[in-house]
């Protein structure tokens, strides 16, 4: 497995010990690189790529790395962006809306509640339709936030993935996580790498991480 | 040609805007009445080299739409102008 890395990015080490924790072994890939080798399944890591100037994302979504995830993604294969790495996806147009400030300008960190809405997507297939999952979420510019006609899209097409049980930040529709049409790009805005272990409270994140391994 | 540009990045209309709310919020304590509808935005300033200010204007509107905004929520405005004196 590939995790991107971009000057900023601070949770690639979390990702690689919890995938690994699961079986898998991880390549930490810097930005500037234009392949990400023989991965077969990517994960956009969390933080602050550049610095997260102009927008989060805005930058990142420019570097060599994301032409060869965009090439990855096309192919089909799993790619998963965690909490800036969503809002890298987005910027990228990797994935429909668009990430802002959270609604309250708070930051917010915090273990919430998630609902999977799907198992029809590269980030929840071996997670149970319904179940409640409790993942930490890290982030100021979380609000999920598209087009009434975009909305319409994902709701229609079932590519809302997980809602939170209560909204934390002002998200369209309680969204945490939604999928492109092809199932297999996945961004949310929690952290399922964090809630791999029973030391860190909750062990809810492994069935989405096991889920494109 | 040397082109003075400013690009005023805004909220599109209809997307929520928690910073201009929180600034509204706290305009009745600070003793201000009847301001409303407050937004905020950022502006971006530079200087763009090109033939004619149809070249500079046709360069600075490919630049907003692929990086200074993300167009799912934000709109932006440009004033150009030549540059006074030439940038050395």
């Amino acid at each position: 497995m590939a995790v991107v890395r971009f000057p900023g990015t601070n949770c690639e080490f979390d990702v690689v010990e919890a995938v690994e924790s699961l079986g898998a072994t991880a390549e930490i890939v810097f930005h500037d690189r234009p392949s990400l080798g023989a991965a077969d399944a990517v994960v956009v890591a969390g933080g602050f790529a550049h610095g997260d100037y102009l927008r989060p994302g805005a930058i990142a979504r420019f570097s060599p790395v994301m032409s060869a995830v965009a090439e990855f993604a096309a192919r089909g294969g799993p790619v998963i962006g965690i909490c800036n790495g969503f809002q890298v996806l987005t910027e990228a147009g990797l994935l429909p809306g668009a990430l802002q400030k959270n609604a309250g300008l708070k930051f917010r960190c915090e273990t919430v509640e998630l609902r999977v809405e799907t198992t029809d997507s590269a980030l929840t297939n071996r997670a149970t339709a319904g179940a409640v999952l409790r993942i930490p979420i890290n982030h100021f510019e979380g609000n999920y936030t598209c087009s009434p006609e975009t909305l319409a899209e994902l709701r229609a097409e079932d590519r809302v993935v997980l809602r939170y049980v209560e909204n934390p930040n002002g998200s369209v529709d309680d969204i945490a996580g939604v999928c492109n049409a092809g199932r297999n790009v996945v961004g949310l805005m929690p952290h399922p790498e964090r809630a791999c272990h029973e030391l860190l409270g909750s062990t809810d994140g492994r069935p989405l991480l096991a889920s494109f391994l | 040609m040397t082109f003075e540009v400013l690009v005023n990045v805004s909220l599109r209309p209809g997307i929520a805007d928690p910073q201009g709310a929180t600034i509204e919020r706290a305009l009745p304590a600070l003793g201000f009445a009847g301001v409303a509808d407050v937004r905020v935005g950022k502006s971006i300033a530079f200087t763009v080299e090109a033939d004619d200010e149809g070249a500079a204007l046709a360069t600075v509107q490919d630049l907003c739409h692929r990086f200074l905004t993300n167009p799912v929520i934000e709109d932006s405005t440009v004033s150009i102008t030549p540059a006074a004196t030439p940038v050395s």
